[in-house]
């Protein structure tokens, strides 16, 4: 019963170590052991070994803790009886039974796209300030207090705002997510801009380079890294933000989806929801890291 | 010898600092005449890195006056082209495109496009680098990427070039190899160079002229050498010539009787 279970969350732990070593080392195949046996099979075998053994105890471990509690306690869902749910939940995600009762895919694609559409206006705003902020000393002095005073705010204290200005819960809830994304972006694109190398910007001056070619080929190349730095900061921050602000407002959405099942007492689909948070957000990490790899110049 | 390219007439230079003003150098006289390789010698924290900034027009001086062609350095521009200690190559571009970058700035208003390219490429040529011009700067060696720095000022045909210890971060052995190859570079172009170094064999082997400064603060100019040795020079032959050892001798004598550094 606990292998079942631990199939089920196998995936992300494997999904992070996978992209990492086809990058570097670049193997072929997955299963280099059973491919090419011939070269030094006893080495790749203890390789191998070395990369998946350490995970699974892990997972074992967490799973085999869970049934415990589960036995223990008696209302929470065992891996058990939460695997033979989520196989009937996944069967068919994208079912639609009116406004309040949708397929899990829906709630998790909506929760998406609300990040999407708050981190796209914070991205928005959020870049062009980071280079004002970043290359002018007193629009940074300007801003600083401000943004000190409100980064350390919750981004739900500003859901009744929003609920006030768009009379709407739907960008209510985009609206915390605007908030939550635009100080890791502000703040990490200035930063590059100011760490954008002397000598980069001294080669601008001697070769005379115009202004429009300055930001182009110097200072956007230059501050790239850290702007994806931020969009990761953004993401992350938003998707943790999204759960507890979709309790707030309602409508379709995995924050909700969990409120609505405790509503409903079905703890088993809560603990599904957690799984699905947490690979979703590993998901958007993973994703957002390999961006960064790939436009990152110092490690190449 | 006609109108000197560079004229630095009484040129000082003070730093605002935490702790007062700090004046880095004073009344600095000097003429740099076209075709003239110039070095700038002394100890560390004398402020040769100071003037030849002053030159670029990186920094502009608190007193006197700089010319270059008769007219006052208002600011940095291509034609003097800086060679960089750390290179400088910037590491999203390729080695064409980082020299392009400078080419297209210069020419791009006059010449179309094949003409840049056979100019980028005649540059990265001029310093062996033809081989590796698709390459990103961090796939290649230390020296490789100088010899691209050294192409990128090149290709701008300019005025004159300004190099700032441009060796000073290589192993023995491919510094000499750059030191070989940039005499031969100077030796086909007829370039004028004002370069500042702390290697005394470097300077007497690459310069008409070597131009030792005091110690700072408020460092100045001591004495002038003149090299007086035939070119093409040939660092094996110059090994046993008389006059090499004493144009070293005589930098010596300066560096480390008349300016020894009193904490070093």
């Amino acid at each position: 019963m606990s292998a079942l279970a631990l199939k089920l969350v196998e995936t992300p732990a494997k999904a992070e170590p996978a992209p990492v070593k086809t990058a570097a080392v670049a193997v072929p195949a997955p299963e280099p052991v059973a491919v090419e046996p011939a070269s030094r099979p006893g080495e790749r075998l203890r390789d191998v070994l070395r990369v998946v053994i350490p995970p699974l105890f892990g997972i074992a471990l967490m799973v085999g803790i869970w049934a415990l509690v589960a036995i223990k306690s008696g209302n929470i869902p065992g891996p058990d009886k939460t695997w033979v749910a989520a196989v009937k939940l996944f069967a068919d995600p994208f079912y639609r039974n009116g406004p309040n009762d949708q397929g899990i895919g829906w709630n998790v694609l909506s929760s998406l796209q609300r990040v999407g559409i708050g981190f796209g206006f914070a991205a928005l705003v959020g870049i062009p300030m980071g280079f004002l902020l970043g290359r002018f000393g007193f629009m940074n002095r300007m801003f600083e207090p401000i943004i000190s005073l409100l980064r350390p705010v919750s981004p739900l204290a500003w859901l009744p705002i929003g609920l006030l200005v768009f009379q709407k819960a739907d960008p209510a809830a985009t609206w915390t997510i605007f908030i939550c994304s635009i100080w890791p972006m502000i703040l990490n694109t200035a930063q590059g801009v100011q760490r954008v190398p002397q000598d980069y910007l001294n080669v601008a001056r001697v070769l005379g380079l115009s202004e429009a070619k300055v930001i182009t080929k110097i200072l956007f190349p230059a501050v790239l890294p850290y702007m994806l730095t931020g969009i990761r900061l953004s993401i992350g921050t938003a998707w943790l933000v999204i759960v507890a602000a979709e309790m707030l407002t309602g409508g379709v959405g995995i924050g909700f989806w969990v409120w609505d099942e405790w509503n409903n007492l079905k703890v088993e689909h809560i603990v599904i929801a957690i799984f699905v948070i947490g690979i979703v957000g590993l998901a958007l990490e993973t994703m957002l890291l390999m961006l960064a790899k790939r436009f990152s110049y110092e490690s190449r | 010898m006609g109108k000197p390219l560079v004229q630095i007439e009484g040129v000082g230079q003070t730093f605002s600092t935490k702790s007062g003003k700090f004046t880095a150098l004073r009344d600095i006289n000097l003429d740099v005449q076209k075709g003239e390789v110039v070095t700038l010698i002394g100890h560390s924290g004398c402020g040769k890195s100071t003037l030849l900034n002053l030159i670029a027009g990186l920094t502009l001086p608190t007193s006197g006056v700089l010319l270059c062609e008769g007219r006052e350095i208002p600011g940095p521009g291509p034609e003097r082209a800086v060679v960089f200690q750390n290179h400088s190559l910037l590491p999203w571009m390729t080695c064409f495109e980082n020299v392009m970058l400078g080419v297209e700035r210069v020419f791009g208003r006059k010449e179309g496009k094949p003409r840049l390219k056979a100019r980028v490429e005649a540059a990265l040529a001029m310093v062996h680098m033809e081989h590796a011009m698709h390459k990103f700067p961090h796939e290649i060696s230390g020296g490789m990427k100088q010899r691209v720095g050294i192409a990128r000022a090149f290709a701008m045909e300019p005025k004159i070039l300004l190099m700032d210890e441009p060796f000073g971060a290589l192993d023995a052995l491919t510094r000499a190899a750059l030191q070989d190859e940039l005499n031969g570079v100077l030796a086909k172009t007829g370039a004028t160079v004002v370069m500042v170094t702390h290697d005394v064999d470097e300077a007497v082997l690459l310069s008409d002229r070597i131009v030792m400064m005091t110690n700072g603060p408020a460092a100045t100019i001591g004495e002038i050498v003149e090299v007086k040795l035939d070119r093409p020079r040939d660092r094996l032959e110059l090994a046993h010539e008389h006059k090499f050892a004493d144009y070293r001798a005589a930098v010596f004598e300066f560096l480390y009787r008349k300016q020894l550094k009193k904490a070093a």
